[in-house]
């Protein structure tokens, strides 16, 4: 009997002649920017993988020592295409290499949210009550602070900021927007029968949570890390900035943002501006991407 | 309507109190002595054990939560390490300036987002439309210090229209880039949300009827529709505020713009911690009240609100 009915679903999954994930990277591909923010985001990915082969020049190589004055804030031209910093160090370069630093803090921090946000979120859009208002009230008074001081606060409490402290601290803010979505997914899908059914056969709370749920709303959940991805990156380079986030001489883009702006008034622009321009290529990207992915898994949702 | 606001208040209550506690234990969880901090380098044992007695550092950590909570009732925010200024009284002064910078960068935002996005639904596929849905686009990614330090390129030290940095005395020549450059993220989004509500409202059926009365289409789009896609703006202000109150962060630190949210990176860098706790705690209840007069004037706007808050 058990056997027929196995057999009775192959037999669909056959007929329907494609399966789930090939359904979906079709409906992704014929979404435009959902393509675009892909294919930036493979470049970025590219970028920071093979940095060591493809970038010109040493990151944290000052060429004055070995070029002279003349590799010194040096204009984009062909040898360098980004110019060169005060030390001459290759703009591009370190460009390149901080695609690194940034999707590191980018997914680390994610997986941070993510540890801290998808069982909060269960935990309270499935049970409810007060474990939902506590929960609840936990996300409000985070939602609170202003999302940089937090940050900026708990990595100033250790004298040493390191890139683990960084992407610690901004996990600890970044679980409210993750535990917002798995909580209403999960009010959503509590009452209905395959959990009741679940619940009915004696399964323990975290399996029927775990097992039976959480692969039903791993999309969302998908969805909300992507977009928050360029939010992390923007708050990196932010914190990087003002000085809080990865030090010199390490090739991050809101470190250099920061080392070159004092050279703006001297129309010297290069330095500060193609980090930029790296930071709003990789938001773009991921925007892009988490967009063309709610476009492709979410079907029942309209925004 | 009173009840609803009445309600409001009342869920506003814990959140303020768990704002409050988080910050105390933030802080003492800090290592390091503040009275040695304080002291500085000659301090003598006699004197930090004065200075720790003074700020009531050597009372059990309950007394002192309890001491803080009573000081906070009174609007007393504690000492600054560094200076002997009361840490509520400096942030006072600068409290202000970030309340005129922010202000003045949601008007401009809400100014610039409107009209980008009327212009582009009514114009719709229109090269001004594919314009500025781009710009758009680049305003929402890119990082406001970024923004900050472009148009003091330009607009400062490259044409000369207005002065660089600082708030100087105080004349709106000195306001207009910082509060240009905080309200660009908020302006691209609200243009955003604006285009594509409008659109949706310009299809409906009552619009269809407004311009087969005759209506002229200036009308239809700056009455008939304009006022039914008010409420997604709505929203869009009320999650803009955290994002608002972070950017100030960040434009008062390019501009050296006197607002709290400079002051309190002044204090990070000097690890007075005081002035840190007071920076955050002002700066989170400016946020709450912000949202409380969104969440109120929800109410407000839409009836239907006030009755299904449950």
């Amino acid at each position: 009997m058990n056997t027929n009915i196995s057999v009775k679903v192959k037999n669909v999954k056959v007929e329907s002649g494609e399966g789930l994930l090939q359904e979906l990277w079709r409906r992704f591909r014929r979404n435009k920017l959902a393509m675009l923010g892909l294919i930036m985001t493979v470049t970025i990915i590219l970028a920071a993988v093979s940095a060591g082969v493809i970038a010109p020049y040493d990151p944290i190589k000052q060429l004055i020592w070995t070029e002279g004055a003349a590799a010194k804030l040096a204009s984009p031209s062909l040898t360098h295409p980004m110019g060169t910093d005060l030390y001459g160090r290759d703009i591009f370069s370190r460009v390149l290499y901080g695609a690194r630093i940034s999707l590191q803090i980018g997914i680390f921090a994610t997986l941070v949210a993510l540890l801290i946000g998808v069982p909060l979120g269960a935990l309270a859009g499935y049970k409810g009550g007060i474990c939902d208002d506590l929960i609840s009230w936990l996300v409000n008074v985070v939602f609170a602070f202003p999302f940089i001081l937090f940050v900026l606060a708990v990595v100033s409490i250790f004298q040493n900021p390191s890139l683990y402290l960084v992407f610690v601290a901004i996990g600890l803010i970044d679980w409210v927007f993750i535990c917002r979505v798995t909580r209403g997914q999960f009010i959503s899908l509590r009452s209905r029968e395959f959990v009741e059914a679940a619940h009915a056969l004696g399964l323990p709370t975290w399996r029927i949570i775990f097992r039976h749920i959480l692969p039903n709303v791993i999309a969302p959940i998908i969805i909300q890390a992507t977009l928050g991805m360029g939010g992390i990156i923007t708050l990196e380079a932010g914190l990087a900035y003002l000085g809080f986030g990865a030090q010199p001489p390490t090739p991050s883009w809101g470190l250099m943002i920061s080392e070159g702006q004092q050279y703006i008034a001297q129309g010297k622009w290069w330095w500060s501006f193609f980090p930029g321009v790296a930071i709003m290529y990789t938001v773009l990207a991921f925007n892009f991407l988490g967009d063309g992915l709610r476009d492709a898994l979410d079907v029942r949702q309209k925004r | 309507m009173f009840t609803h606001i009445a309600r409001r208040l009342l869920y506003a209550i814990p959140v303020v109190w768990g704002v409050v506690t988080a910050v105390f234990i933030l802080m003492a969880v800090v290592p390091g002595d503040p009275a040695r901090l304080m002291a500085g380098q000659r301090g003598d044992p006699a004197t930090i054990a004065r200075i720790r007695h003074d700020l009531g550092l050597d009372l059990p950590i309950t007394q002192q939560y309890t001491k803080y909570i009573k000081e906070l009732l009174r609007g007393d925010l504690g000492m600054s390490y560094r200076n002997n200024e009361r840490v509520a009284s400096a942030i006072k002064t600068r409290f202000t300036a970030t309340m005129r910078l922010t202000l003045w960068a949601m008007l401009i935002s809400v100014a610039r987002g409107l009209t980008l996005g009327i212009i582009s639904a009514a114009k719709q596929y229109a090269i001004f439309d594919y314009a500025a849905m781009f710009i758009a686009i680049l305003g929402v990614s890119a990082p406001v210090f970024w923004v900050g330090l472009l148009l003091l390129l330009v607009f400062a030290y490259g044409l000369g229209w207005v002065p660089g940095v600082g708030a100087g005395d105080g004349s709106w020549r000195y306001l207009v880039l910082p509060a240009v450059t905080l309200g660009v993220r908020p302006a691209a989004l609200l243009a955003r949300l604006t285009r594509s509500c409008m659109l949706e409202v310009l299809n409906q059926d009552y619009t269809r009827t407004a311009r087969a009365k005759g209506v002229s289409e200036r009308m239809v789009v700056l009455k008939h529709a304009l006022k039914n896609a008010m409420i997604p703006v709505i929203t869009i202000i009320g999650t803009q505020i955290s994002d608002l109150l972070s950017g100030a962060v960040l434009t008062e630190s390019i501009f050296a713009w006197p607002g709290v949210g400079r002051l309190a990176v002044e204090a990070l860098v000097n690890r007075d911690f005081p002035m840190i706790r007071g920076a955050v705690i002002v700066l989170a209840l400016t946020f709450l009240v912000a949202n409380l007069i969104v969440d109120i004037s929800y109410g407000f706007f839409d009836p239907r609100i006030r009755y299904d808050t449950e």
